[in-house]
């Protein structure tokens, strides 16, 4: 189960009344889930982290280069392949409260896809498999099942999308900030969830982060964006203490050491 | 002198299933030119109480009882024209959302200028760049709309706004929690400069005991609408009293050991039914038979912490 670019960029505008050509993603190779691997992506606002995710999703078609799922262009996919390319790779966003239909019970987010999927054949066979996935994020059923999104924190709306990705079994996840809006406190539980599925579960990660920190705790390797280019890329530890790149730098310079005896030249005037 | 003093503040939201007790009996001092973090995870209290500061509770919210004291008023029992004329001249609020906490259909200059104009201050073009000077950025950000910058430069001229009648307290609430973490670090750089520069006291609430670790004088916890452990930042993180701050600290990342998690399991309690005994017991390690029965007190600390903790 591999999913790949392929020299895939991505580029808005150029025509009659669309504005200037911009580029939002240089043409670029990434290649994950042959192995359990999680790969960090890591960069400021705007440096593309989004548009990648949106590629490997299939929800953005890339305007040079393919993305290709086991070998073959998502885009020219027939139809049984794309609905198993859409199993297999699954997100989890980083806005776990305009994730649900305020409307709905959040057991639909659980049973909804078991039943698009034909993990299960009927709302009654569906729920074990709910309680299950939930179970292993740490949730237990009887105070998550039948409450409304409202109902629940932060934390356990997010590990809830988490919880419903992982019931699906993909072999990519595509985890876009998953963690930036929830609490310091939560932060290590969820990142907790996610390092597992890749140690027990054999399941590989994208984990797109501004937070050097946390890419560090739990990434097998990082590749840092600027601008819509990859500026380094490499084995995590060896990016975090030996930065190639002055950028990678300024990133890690800017995570503010957790002990009030280090400086973090907060008063310095640069 | 204390510059602004806050006695036993209690805030109460009337909900449909009862009155919940968001902010119980918080106290505390802020000395001049004082940078007072307040963390604490969502629910805690930690916002309410900072803007209880400022008076700006709404309905179905009311500050139940306490005092706010700053410069001899109460806050909390201030007429609304007293509070008009406290609010941005003597206390002023740097918001959270900077990305829509600007009138969008005013230029940031017309901005500054209802701002003096509301407080019969003097005002100018020319006294309008030196502030957007301050937070670093060009005159020509006052001829443009909020929509023409980015969250970091919004979040420069919220700055700009607080600091422009030079008021005695700055309440900064969760400034850069929207912002990329290199621009975090900028406007945390320009938040203490100005502060210096104009000697205010700030209050910063936030849910990041990293931040705070860089920028605050002292840290006050909040946990389930209490003040359960405040000190001085380097007594706090060397040796944190309540079990509740030690998991904080603890849960932080680092450039340590790989793979290593260390979450606060469990959740906060419901602020609508008042437990009997010490609102983190459920979730602390240390809890022992007294903690589920009887509400710890405040104590005060030799090197002049508090914390509220049977065991502590």
């Amino acid at each position: 189960m591999t999913l790949e670019l392929k020299s895939a960029g991505v580029s808005f505008g150029g025509t009659l009344f669309a504005g200037p050509r911009k580029r939002a993603l240089a043409p670029l190779d990434l290649s994950i889930g042959a192995t359990p691997h999680i790969l960090a992506v890591v960069g400021e606002s705007g440096s593309g982290k989004t548009t990648l995710t949106r590629l490997l999703l299939g929800l953005l078609r890339p305007t040079s280069g393919a993305v290709m799922w086991n070998g073959r262009d998502v885009w020219r996919l027939p139809k049984p392949e794309f609905q198993e390319y859409r199993r297999a790779v699954q997100a989890v966003f980083q806005d776990p409260f305009g994730a649900y239909n305020p409307v709905y019970r959040v057991d639909r987010m659980l049973t909804l896809p078991a039943l698009r999927f034909g993990l299960a054949a009927s709302e009654e066979t569906a729920r074990p498999l709910a309680e299950a996935a939930l179970a292993a994020v740490g949730l237990r059923p009887a105070e998550t099942l039948g409450r409304f999104p409202h109902q629940l924190s932060g934390g356990q709306r997010q590990r809830l999308m988490v919880a419903r990705a992982m019931m699906l079994k993909p072999s990519v996840l595509i985890a876009d900030e998953p963690v930036s809006m929830v609490d310091a406190s939560l932060r290590a539980t969820i990142l907790e969830t996610l390092y597992r599925l890749r140690h027990e579960e054999r399941m590989s990660l994208l984990y797109v982060t501004h937070d050097l920190a946390t890419a560090y705790q739990i990434a097998d390797s990082i590749i840092v964006m600027r601008d819509g280019e990859v500026v380094e890329q490499g084995e995590t530890v060896s990016v975090i203490r030996t930065p190639a790149q002055s950028y990678t730098r300024d990133l890690v310079a800017a995570l503010p050491p957790p002990d009030p005896t280090i400086d973090w030249g907060l008063e310095s005037s640069s | 002198m204390s510059a602004l003093a806050v006695r036993g503040l209690c805030v109460e939201f009337a909900s449909a299933r009862g009155i919940v007790r968001a902010v119980q009996n918080v106290s505390f001092d802020l000395a001049p030119g004082e940078r007072l973090g307040l963390v604490g995870e969502s629910g805690s209290g930690k916002t309410t109480t900072a803007l209880s500061l400022l008076s700006l509770i709404r309905p179905p919210g009311r500050i139940a009882s306490g005092e706010i004291l700053l410069d001899g008023v109460d806050i909390a029992r201030a007429t609304p024209s007293a509070l008009r004329r406290m609010r941005a001249a003597r206390i002023a609020l740097v918001p959270q959302g900077a990305m829509n906490a600007l009138n969008p259909v005013l230029t940031c200059g017309a901005q500054f200028a209802d701002l003096f104009a509301a407080h019969g201050a003097p005002g100018g073009t020319a006294r309008i760049a030196k502030l957007l000077a301050s937070v670093g950025l060009g005159v020509e950000v006052a001829t443009l709309y909020p929509h023409q910058l980015s969250g970091g430069m919004k979040q420069r001229v919220c700055i700009a706004l607080a600091i422009a009648l030079r008021p005695a307290v700055i309440v900064a609430d969760e400034p850069t929690s929207a912002l990329d973490v290199i621009v975090q670090k900028q406007i945390l750089k320009t938040l203490l400069a100005v502060q210096r520069d104009i000697g205010a006291a700030v209050v910063l609430v936030g849910h990041d005991m990293g931040l705070m670790a860089q920028f605050a004088h002292r840290i006050g916890v909040m946990y389930a609408g209490r003040l359960v452990e405040l000190a001085f930042v380097r007594d706090i993180f060397a040796t944190p009293r309540h079990p509740y701050t030690r998991m904080l600290i603890d849960s932080l990342p680092g450039f340590g050991a790989r793979g290593v998690f260390k979450g606060i399991p469990g959740l906060p309690p419901s602020l609508l039914t008042a437990l009997p005994g010490c609102s983190f017991a459920p979730r602390c390690p240390r809890a022992g038979p007294r903690c589920t029965v009887e509400m710890p007190q405040t104590r005060i600390l030799e090197g002049g912490g508090e914390v509220r903790c049977h065991d502590a």
